[in-house]
């Protein structure tokens, strides 16, 4: 399914998480003006880490972590970081950073790696660990796979001392720091499933060289499907409003799954399957999709109405396509929703509907019966792909 | 024969009462699927439309034969209500509700893999095998008997290929929404055993999307086990890649899980992969034409 409905933790929100099973990590505060981070470091002593909070990775690349030996370096990096924008290493984003996390810098001896994911072809949890930390992990694993020890979680069997300490001896994990870094990966376990985690990664996971083991970062994502029992986090989701695209912001505000792209054509389907392949050929009839936007299983005409709203906010619109195979949601619903909106919504783009599936007679109907102005009716979804690709290219020439 | 769901079936639905639930509950009995019963605590002795309504699927199971189990209860509950019916003895849960906790359907999967339960879904259609049973919520309208086998992982995509086939003359076996969950009962590679087994089933279409690698793990099953034809198709070519937290994900998939990288798994294997739902409807025709 697309986009993956996960809540991705902020460091610091992870470390809390952390904390709160046990899991050592370091000493820190959170600030969100450069006062605030400045403040921060003054209480927790220098050297400390200014650490910029984005729900992405590549923040040490991108100049998003710098370590401050005095207060005029706090200040320094704090106004640097605070407001930056951010993208992953895949081009995600851009992320603007509005919290700093700053925390005491550790004295590192060894840089670990650690993480616990759901592996979904093996329907278990797999466990992972790696002597070799730091930035270059994949490289690693690709390139000499002995380095990352990897062991599946046996659904009778859980994850515990023993297994924990046969995975850090087989990783190759100092003597020394065996034992504690074993006991980290069961609180990280335990974190995991009490938490309703999908991955829980730490990277790195240092070793200090008074042999402490401490989680120097977190990457944590939550199911979001379980947020219902997890109060303490599903607060957090409301605090990210951060979408870049304004479009994004008001389809979640009102329930709807939409992702924004590039083109000019406003797209809605029902089921994620059904929309991405509207997408595609609607690029291949040589249009532009505007945006990805599910409406969903069992769309009402309420759904419909808040959707051609977000779709007409993006001001590159210049053609919208609808297209409906009603399996769960009903032809009939969706047709008094584009009635509906036509007499609520300013829309004075064409828009092309292709209806089929379940109560689909009774929504063309009732289509028919209003005579829209703007609304073409077509059959097929590579005929209504042509034409919205028709419209669009008529509008804007 | 179809596989899944048949003659043979007969259905208890838990969630009947439910507005969704006995919406497309009834649709199913009038389709013709044997719909025996149907599961609200509390609300035993009551009936919706005939169908007589237990507190339990147990007394279902014991009292009306139900050897197949529809899961139409809130996300919250559902994975309590598989368990109840792998408990109960049913042999196939089929479990349309969306949204069930990941965590929840890990332990329920091993629970149906030990008891020997066909699971489908979760957040799944269902299973329709034309002219004889609906378990679901597929629309039945648009799909017609015949030899074709189609397994997917979305619904509405379902439904368009479907409709696609039957507009090229063809009809289908069973027609199989996997559901496209982190952790679903049956995958690809267990519906492909399943068609390629099942005698009325001469052609598979199998539809995927972007995420994961389970369309890379067909692609080598199909290569090794199944002799039957297949053609394929994958949604998402022109989706933004999601974000990625971290790196684990990368490790494990070893795939990078686009369209683009399914579909040359997929020809690698020598499996026909058509550009829109429209022309692998037109491939599958092809291929069966030239099989006759």
């Amino acid at each position: 399914m697309y986009p993956l409905a996960a809540l991705d933790l902020l460091e610091y929100q992870g470390k809390q998480l952390f904390a709160g099973h046990g899991v050592p990590v370091p000493e820190g505060r959170v600030a969100d003006t450069v006062e605030g981070a400045v403040e921060a470091a003054e209480e927790i002593g220098y050297p400390c880490v200014i650490k910029a909070q984005v729900q992405i990775g590549g923040r040490g690349k991108a100049g998003g972590i710098k370590v401050a030996e005095d207060k005029a370096e706090a200040e320094e990096h704090a106004k640097a970081i605070l407001g930056m924008d951010i993208r992953g290493p895949r081009g995600e984003g851009p992320f603007t950073v509005h919290q700093v996390w700053v925390e005491r810098a550790s004295n590192i001896e060894a840089e670990y790696y650690a993480s616990i994911i759901l592996d979904r072809s093996a329907k278990k949890l797999l466990a992972m660990l790696s002597t070799m930390g730091g930035m270059n992990v994949e490289e690693i694993a690709e390139k000499d796979p002995d380095a990352l020890v990897r062991r599946h979680v046996e659904p009778h069997e859980g994850f515990g001392d023993a297994q924990a300490a046969a995975l850090a001896s087989d990783a190759g994990v100092a003597e020394d720091a065996r034992e504690k870094t074993a006991e980290m990966m069961v609180k990280l376990y335990n974190a995991f499933n009490e938490s309703d985690a999908t991955l829980i990664e730490v990277n790195p996971l240092v070793v200090t060289k008074d042999s402490d083991v401490i989680a120097l970062d977190a990457k944590v994502t939550i199911d979001n499907s379980a947020l219902f029992r997890h109060e303490d986090l599903a607060d957090l989701e409301e605090g990210f409003i951060e979408d870049p695209h304004e479009q994004e912001r008001m389809a979640k505000e009102k329930g709807l799954t939409y992702v924004k792209l590039d083109g000019d054509i406003g797209i809605l389907g029902n089921g994620a399957g059904l929309c991405m392949s509207t997408l595609d050929v609607v690029a291949q009839a040589g249009g532009a999709p505007a945006n990805f936007l599910d409406a969903g299983g069992g769309s009402k005409a309420e759904a419909i109405i808040d959707a051609l709203t977000v779709i007409t906010s993006d001001p590159k619109v210049v053609a919208i396509l609808f297209n409906i195979f009603g399996g769960i949601t009903r032809g009939d619903e969706i047709a008094k929703g584009i009635i509906e909106a036509s007499q609520k919504v300013d829309i004075d783009l064409p828009l092309v509907v292709r209806l089929d599936g379940t109560n689909s007679e009774e929504g063309l109907g009732l289509l028919a019966d209003a005579d829209l102005p703007n609304l073409h009716v077509e059959k097929t979804m590579l005929g209504a792909a042509e034409k919205v690709v028709e419209l669009a290219k008529a509008e804007s020439s | 024969m179809s596989i899944i769901v048949g003659e043979e079936t007969k259905l208890v639905i838990s969630g009947l009462t439910g507005r969704e639930g006995s919406f497309h509950g009834l649709r199913n009995r009038d389709y013709g699927t044997d719909v025996v019963a149907g599961v609200t605590p509390k609300k035993g002795g009551q009936d919706v439309e005939g169908i007589p309504i237990f507190d339990t699927i147990k007394e279902a199971v014991d009292e009306r034969g139900a050897n197949t189990s529809m899961i139409f209860v809130p996300a919250r509950f559902a994975a309590a209500s598989i368990n109840e019916a792998i408990d109960a003895g049913i042999g196939t849960v089929i479990a349309i509700t969306e949204h069930i906790p990941v965590h929840d359907m890990l332990q329920t999967y091993w629970k149906a893999r030990d008891a020997g339960v066909r699971l489908i879904g979760p957040n799944c259609p269902g299973v329709l095998s034309p002219g004889k049973a609906n378990v679901g919520i597929i629309p039945a309208q648009f799909f017609e008997q015949g030899s074709i086998g189609v397994v997917s992982k979305s619904g509405t995509l379902t439904y368009q290929i479907g409709n696609e086939l039957k507009q090229a003359g063809l009809g289908n076996s069973s027609i199989v929404g996997i559901g496209g969950d982190p952790i679903v009962g049956s995958d690809f590679i267990d519906i492909l055993t399943l068609f390629e087994e099942d005698a009325e089933t001469e052609l598979i279409v199998m539809v995927g999307e972007i995420g994961g690698d389970a369309e890379e793990r067909a692609a080598e099953f199909i290569a090794e086990h199944v002799s039957k034809p297949v053609v394929a198709y994958i949604a998402g070519f022109t989706a933004p890649p999601g974000k990625q937290m971290g790196h684990a994900g990368a490790i494990i998939s070893g795939s990078s899980g686009t369209a683009e990288a399914k579909k040359q798994a997929l020809e690698a294997q020598g499996i026909r992969v058509g550009k829109s739902p429209t022309e692998t409807a037109q491939l599958a025709a092809e291929t069966i034409g030239a099989k006759a």
